[in-house]
């Protein structure tokens, strides 16, 4: 490689070359330090407020409005902060932790099970009506989930469901991006010639989706289960609309509940801000340690989106 | 196997080749609930569509037509359903505050939309670039947001922006500068940043998925023709991930109609956010504070048709370039 060479490279995206050898040594350390410098203020951004409120959990509610928000307080007192939030009203936060665990983690489990056997279908059966279901499915897609929230909870007040588990769980069953994304990974990866011998061994239709094809879908299962898991998580609207009783909250609608206490009570900054945190850990773990599997499955879908 | 069976794709039974020729009655019957069985994949997924898309869009429909009229001063004398044609409509637009919060929406969109995206954009260009040094890492840090729900952010961005609480406050007064962040024109965008730090990463991955896909030989001949790497990402890269850029948009569009938890988080940090601050917002209300769903229906029908008009605008601007070209 001669010097010119090098410039030329500059910042050029050698890394995905495959076999090129060398990859990263492709760039000159000046532009590397200026991309990383940069990459790295961004990660300030991402992380402020999140830096912020582990600060702010280990401190008093006297601390928390007089002490510099971005250093420790007088006093540590995460534990007493941390305790107090899991026994405040009877442990109520407890409660909503499991709630938000069961309307997301069964949920997002039995919403990637429905997608997966429509997907599977419409990619592998060739039936009439086919592409009418994909394109209403598509256009649901499109809907705002929010504009059909009310409308669904009149529907579920007059057949008694709202105001019940059944009222977050059930919506949160269907992905339409789920669909689409398994339709496209069956296309892909399942082959027609391997279904067709597991029919002539005589393997009935359910049990060669059950044992081939949902194992040959896996990487654009995780992707669904990911997204549906973190979008019935964080979904504040629906929950909103649909709950009374606080004992069905999830985390979300609960910590809400807390804040529109603050004005009453000081005190309960110091609880939403520990809740806050306390909600954060789960999800945040779960993304850092997963997102390499987003990746896999988004990739299919992005080839043909 | 012969052609004759691959012909009959309902068909494709163990013992196959007469099929195609000769069927049975016991035969026949049985390729009949072959032809269900793709039904039965597809059947409780639909179920459940119908149930919660379907069903709620043509209720909410139906809603925005109808009124309730009572009798007496309480409604004792008996009620009854009416056809009110485009009033529920008519209502809904002629609340001043409805319109308003359109107009907001529409001005926050065409500001953090194109923000939002040109930051993720350039994020993935150089995550993807040779000269970034430890892209995973940063990658997994950028998506993080996206795991912390809404009301999370909200309730942290919220903490952040109260003078007094705030320590970005305490250092941007340090070198003299003192923002309104919560103030009447300062609180749309201090949401914006809420949205932009949500999402960025989100749709940096979608953009990161896609880059991957182009081949290698294309930047290698790139860089053979002596482009650098401003010109490859105009000339190579955006071209190519084109189809994701269209994408993030839409979906960003339909996001930015839908605005709710954050509006309303912030609401208990400042009085510059009203309860129909978002459209989204101002439905609730009419629900919930009024008690009138007809008029709520109308204005969620307003939002979704709004969203359905601007995701496909934006499509059709797109293709109509394309076709151009």
């Amino acid at each position: 490689m001669t010097t010119t060479d090098v410039k030329k490279d500059d910042r050029a995206p050698a890394r995905r070359r495959r076999g090129g050898g060398g990859t990263a040594t492709g760039a000159s350390a000046r532009s590397r330090i200026l991309v990383t410098a940069i990459l790295a203020v961004a990660a300030v951004y991402f992380l402020v407020p999140v830096y912020w409120v582990f600060v702010a959990a280990t401190k008093t509610t006297s601390d928390l409005f007089d002490s510099f928000g971005f250093g420790l307080g007088e006093e540590f007192v995460l534990f007493a902060n941390v305790s107090e939030v899991l026994t405040y009203n009877g442990g109520v936060f407890w409660r909503w932790t499991l709630n938000s665990l069961l309307y997301s983690v069964l949920g997002a489990l039995l919403a990637t099970l429905l997608a997966a056997a429509a997907g599977y279908a419409l990619a592998k059966y060739d039936f009439r009506g086919r592409e009418l279901v994909f394109g209403l499915v598509l256009g649901g897609v499109l809907v705002p989930a929010a504009a059909t929230a009310l409308p669904l909870y009149l529907l579920f007040s007059q057949i008694g469901l709202a105001n019940t588990y059944w009222a977050v769980l059930l919506p949160g069953l269907i992905s339409p991006f789920g669909l689409y994304l398994c339709r496209i990974y069956a296309d892909a990866s399942v082959p027609d010639s391997v279904i067709e011998s597991a029919r002539l061994e005589g393997a009935g239709e359910g049990r060669i989706f059950f044992t081939l094809g949902l194992r040959m879908m896996a990487p654009a299962l995780v992707t669904v289960f990911l997204f549906q898991m973190v979008g019935i998580w964080n979904n504040y609207f629906l929950p909103l609309v649909m709950l009374a009783d606080e004992e069905l909250y999830p985390i979300t609608l609960g910590l809400v509940t807390w804040q529109s206490y603050q004005g009453r009570d000081i005190e309960m900054y110091t609880r939403v801000v520990t809740g806050s945190m306390l909600s954060v850990i789960p999800l945040v773990i779960a993304i850092i340690v997963l997102q390499r599997y987003w990746r896999g499955g988004m990739t299919a879908g992005a080839v043909k989106g | 196997m012969t052609a004759t069976t691959r012909s009959a794709p309902g068909e494709e039974s163990p013992d196959g080749p007469r099929t195609a020729t000769a069927a049975p009655p016991r035969r026949r019957s049985r390729a009949r609930s072959r032809a269900l069985v793709p039904w039965g994949f597809v059947g409780p997924f639909l179920a459940l569509f119908t149930l919660c898309f379907v069903l709620p869009i043509l209720y909410a429909v139906y809603q925005s037509f109808i009124q309730i009229r009572r009798y007496g001063l309480f409604g004792e004398e008996g009620r009854e359903t009416v056809f009110a044609g485009l009033d529920n409509y008519t209502r809904a637009l002629g609340q001043e505050t409805f319109v308003d919060s359109i107009g907001r929406v529409l001005l926050f969109g065409a500001v953090q939309v194109p923000v939002m995206l040109g930051l993720a954009l350039v994020l993935a260009l150089l995550l993807e670039s040779a000269s970034a040094r430890w892209p995973g890492f940063f990658r997994a840090l950028y998506f993080m947001p996206y795991g912390v729900p809404g009301v999370v952010a909200s309730l942290l961005w919220g903490f952040l922006y109260v003078p007094g609480l705030s320590p970005i406050l305490d250092v941007a007064g340090l070198v003299g500068l003192e923002p309104d962040l919560l103030g009447p024109s300062g609180v749309l965008w201090s949401i914006a940043n809420i949205i932009t730090w949500m999402f960025i990463g989100y749709n940096m991955l979608i953009l990161v998925a896609q880059l991957k896909t182009i081949p290698g030989e294309l930047y290698e001949s790139a860089r053979i023709d002596g482009a650098g790497p401003l010109q490859t990402a105009w000339n190579i890269q955006l071209p190519l991930i084109r189809p994701a850029l269209v994408l993030t948009t839409i979906f960003s569009i339909i996001g930015t109609l839908q605005l709710f938890a954050e509006p309303q988080i912030l609401a208990a940090f400042t009085v510059n956010i009203d309860s129909a601050y978002t459209p989204n917002m101002a439905a609730y209300n009419s629900a919930f504070t009024d008690n009138d769903y007809n008029v709520a229906a109308a204005q969620s029908v307003v939002v979704a048709l709004t969203a359905f008009v601007l995701s496909f605008g934006f499509l059709w601007l797109v293709n109509r370039k394309d076709r151009r070209r």
